[in-house]
């Protein structure tokens, strides 16, 4: 009997579908956590004393200088040796979501100094106080400009679980991998892969323009 | 001493609003401001003149603590602003107090600063609602009033974007006024605007001052200065050199500084004791 894609595909279908749902599941953590760490860490870049600022910057500059696959296996094998028995899944998380905040951070940081010291200036000519000047001012000025690069960081961070496959999560690719391993089928599995991906990142993608229309009418 | 708060002001008619006291002030090695001392009463428009670098700005920038100073003092209404005495030291009060003291005293920027994200009506609104507190409906018919003052009751729902320098600039007082400020601080208003709309921002400034608005004005319009200050001061590397009433002061300037300063806008405008 003569293998068929689509039969393939529905023997594999529960495997590749609990992929999909954990690429889903790791990318949402990792960009939800990486963006709340980002706001605080660029909060901290931008206002905190100096040594917290010092600390942030190495924070910041080291682990956007290490290869995302190296935080993998350092913190799913390395934090195993120092006795902290954590899941693949959850190792993956945290390389993952330390290097996404680590971006974050970076922009956020980018998006607050780029704003003209004179809005600073006028809000608190006003008698703003740093709360009020922060979500009133700084904010909605610095939303417009964090949208791009968040975007292009969290599409990455979709992309970046991909490498989780190696310590063995199973994610779309790593589910395509057993696949294709039992069918030899490697162009239509591994087009499979790019599809979901695909349509990942383009409705990601999506919702960036959205949020950059939404904010498009600030202008100087 | 200050004048008690509870004498009404029209029985004290030169009530001092603010008082700066030998304030100096460095940007690293370099000594900006060496010892300012200046008394502003109420309803007075005293203008800061000087070449570039002579510290006017600086010091503006001073009274609402946009800059901090090393020494000295200065106070609005008898309350020090950004510094209080603690057992001897010299501490900067809290973020709450001062936001509080620069919620009275109002200012105008060289480069406008309006909030890009927000129309005409809610740049004025925000210190409004979030400063004093005012329902938005209240703070809505105040911003309305004040740019219809400002001669832009149709601009209101622009953002600055869509609006000319000129327009810009006369929301941003607008903003100012609105909060009802003790005073207001101008930095070079018109200096970033072109010629032709230079005349409906001091224009603007006119019948405040008319109004009995007590204003601190840091500017290079001379003919301004001479029919709208009721003192003028002369600055030269971080001093007081002169200073007085302006039509006085500049048709007798009696420094070879203030001479030489003077000179270099009758080149420009003429005479300006006798235009």
């Amino acid at each position: 009997m003569e293998r068929t894609f689509l039969g393939e595909f529905l023997k594999a279908r529960e495997r590749l579908f609990e992929g999909f749902l954990t690429t889903i599941e790791i990318s949402s953590l990792v960009i939800v956590i990486g963006l709340a760490a980002g706001v605080i860490g660029g909060l901290l870049l931008v206002y905190g004393p100096k040594p917290v600022r010092f600390l942030m910057r190495v924070y910041v500059d080291v682990l956007r200088g290490i290869p995302i696959l190296v935080l993998i296996l350092f913190s799913y094998y390395g934090l195993a040796l120092i006795g902290l028995n954590i899941s693949a899944f959850t190792a993956g998380v945290v390389a993952l979501a330390g290097f996404c905040s680590a971006h974050m951070s970076e922009t956020f940081r980018g998006a607050i100094d780029s704003i003209p010291a004179g809005q600073t200036e006028a809000a608190k000519a006003i008698g703003l106080t740093f709360r009020q000047r922060f979500v009133y001012v700084l904010l909605p000025q610095a939303a417009r400009r964090i949208v791009p690069p968040a975007i292009n960081t969290a599409v990455e961070m979709v992309k970046g679980t991909t490498l989780l496959s190696v310590i063995g999560v199973l994610e779309i690719l790593l589910a395509t991998q057993q696949a294709i391993a039992r069918n030899y089928m490697v162009i239509e599995f591994y087009a499979t892969a790019m599809a979901f991906y695909f349509v990942l990142n383009f409705s990601l993608s999506r919702v960036g323009a959205y949020f950059e229309r939404r904010f498009g009418f600030i202008k100087y | 001493m200050s004048a008690s708060p509870s004498v009404s002001p029209r029985a004290e008619p030169a009530r001092e609003l603010l008082v700066a006291r030998g304030v100096h002030k460095s940007f690293g090695d370099t000594k900006v401001l060496k010892g300012i001392d200046l008394t502003v009463t109420e309803g007075e428009v005293v203008a800061l003149i000087g070449a570039s670098g002579s510290g006017k700005t600086t010091f503006l920038r001073c009274i609402n603590l946009l800059e901090e100073f090393e020494q000295g003092s200065i106070t609005v209404d008898g309350d020090p602003v950004g510094y209080a005495d603690r057992n001897g030291t010299r501490r900067r009060i809290s973020e709450t107090r001062l936001a509080a003291q620069r919620a009275r005293i109002g200012m105008v920027f060289q480069s406008f600063n309006l909030f890009p994200h927000m129309t005409a009506a809610e740049n004025v609104m925000l210190g409004l609602v979030k400063v004093k507190g005012m329902a938005k409906a209240e703070a809505r018919s105040i911003a309305e009033h004040w740019l219809d003052r400002v001669g832009l009751a149709e601009r209101r729902d622009h953002h600055p974007f869509q609006l000319s320098g000129g327009q810009q600039q006369r929301v941003a007082i607008a903003r100012a006024v609105a909060m009802e400020p003790r005073l207001i601080l101008f930095d070079e208003v018109t200096s970033a605007l072109d010629p032709e709309l230079v005349s409906e921002v001091l224009g603007v400034m006119k019948d405040l001052a008319k109004s009995g608005m007590t204003m601190i004005v840091v500017s290079h319009e001379m003919l301004f200065v001479r029919d709208v200050a009721t003192h003028v001061v002369f600055l030269d590397s971080g001093r007081i050199v002169e200073e007085g009433e302006p039509h006085a002061l500049f048709r007798n300037p009696s420094s070879d500084r203030l001479r030489g300063f003077l000179g270099r806008f009758t080149d420009i405008i003429g005479d300006i004791t006798t235009r």
